[in-house]
């Protein structure tokens, strides 16, 4: 007799949200707090405008915000789930986890609940885990959030990244498929650069983020549309059939510039950032978010996912848009 | 590669890049001062230059490289 005798299932995306805090920071604000200017920002990172968190509003509560559209846009009861993964790199304190505190505000009793650290490429990293649990049976339902609040580790007279980064967070809902229904989430291609580790850290636990711009732009426009290719193939698409291809929004011109050599056509692609700015982890969920809001997802086709950050650390899987 | 055909294929990326006609692109343009190309756009260009000519043009070697004819001299040096 065998020892484990259970046939694995496929995994999909049930649902997502996203949550954004209220105010509202733009070009011509960051100006009067720092020598940069509207022109200069929208030129070099495409960003007008971003969303910061207030003083008293924390990882958890953005991650629990999200959390709960997505939820709700499941069709699940919390008792349903029993894994949550808070993929972040911007947590107030290392102890407790965030999502431990998150799964329980929103009533998903004793879940797995752990924190995973791949910087803006974790929330792909935590899809590729949740959507492995359900299809090993580890979980029946899994919620994956990406909440960070950036702006508290910015120096805020380094105009190169004071004016990138934001607040926010972002979530999915990952369940099993039907008996015979194909598999909604393809296998997760991913991957670091640890040579590269120093080109964006953060280097004490009071310390602000840095990064060596122009060596991340090189990289990211010239070997992350592998990976992306690499995922498509192995869940069995190509690039053309791809409706909605969501990166990383980490700056427009590296989204435009991956997109061009996936020969995506520029209407299929996020660009979230614009009024976003780069919320890390959380860019991806809330980029399908306001695609969707927009009427710019097509339910039941392919979308293409591709996260990249510090580590250096990179993630891509193709979905079906629930 | 003689310089007038580096010449050509960087002022082809020029194009594509930064939105230049080819035909305008003149040796002696700076990038900075007559064709408006900031830091980004350099390192497109030195990925794309590296794609069409099979040369490497690290990151610091860019600051350097300031007008059209210094691109085409590193290129033939390298090549």
């Amino acid at each position: 007799m065998n020892g484990v005798n259970r046939a694995l299932t496929g995994a999909k995306v049930l649902g997502f949200g996203g949550y954004q805090p209220d105010r509202v920071v733009t070009n011509d604000d960051l100006a009067k707090i720092v020598d940069t200017n509207d022109e200069w920002i929208r030129s070099r990172v495409g960003i007008e405008s971003r969303r910061y968190a207030r003083d008293d509003e924390t990882v958890a509560d953005m991650a629990e915000a999200a959390g709960a559209k997505a939820l709700a846009a499941s069709g699940l009861e919390p008792s349903e789930v029993d894994l949550v993964v808070v993929a972040t790199c911007s947590p107030e304190s290392p102890m407790p986890n965030v999502a431990a505190t998150v799964a329980y505000r929103l009533g998903i009793v004793a879940p797995g609940a752990y924190d995973l650290n791949a910087a803006c490429a974790g929330f792909c990293y935590g899809l590729g885990a949740a959507a492995d649990s359900v299809r090993a049976g580890s979980a029946r339902n899994a919620l994956v959030i990406g909440a960070e609040k950036m702006t508290s580790w910015m120096d805020y007279t380094d105009r190169s990244t004071c004016i990138i980064f934001a607040d926010g967070a972002g979530a999915a809902v990952v369940g099993p498929t039907a008996d015979g229904e194909p598999a909604g989430i393809g296998p997760t291609v991913w991957g670091s650069a640890g040579d590269q580790a120093h080109k964006i850290v953060i280097p004490s636990r009071t310390g602000a983020l840095t990064q060596d711009g122009q060596a991340v732009f090189r990289w990211a426009t010239t070997a992350l549309h592998p990976v992306a290719l690499e995922a498509c193939t192995r869940a069995g698409v190509t690039p053309a059939d791809i409706t909605a291809f969501v990166p990383h929004q980490a700056n427009l011109r590296i989204i435009e510039a991956i997109a061009r050599k996936l020969g995506i056509p520029r209407d299929r692609v996020a660009d979230d950032i614009i009024h976003t700015g780069n919320t890390s982890s959380a860019s991806i969920p809330l980029a399908l978010s306001r695609m969707a809001e927009q009427g710019r997802l097509q339910p039941g086709t392919p979308a293409l996912l591709l996260a990249f950050g510090a580590g250096l650390t990179y993630a891509s899987q193709v979905i079906t848009v629930p | 590669m003689t310089d007038q055909e580096i010449l050509a294929g960087l002022a082809e990326i020029i194009e594509e890049i930064a939105g230049t006609p080819a035909d305008e692109v003149a040796p002696s343009a700076n990038f900075v001062d007559d064709l408006d190309i900031d830091s980004l756009s350099m390192v497109e260009i030195a990925v794309a230059a590296q794609d069409k000519f099979g040369v490497e043009i690290p990151d610091e070697q860019l600051k350097d490289l300031k007008t059209v004819q210094d691109v085409v001299n590193f290129v033939a040096k390298s090549s």
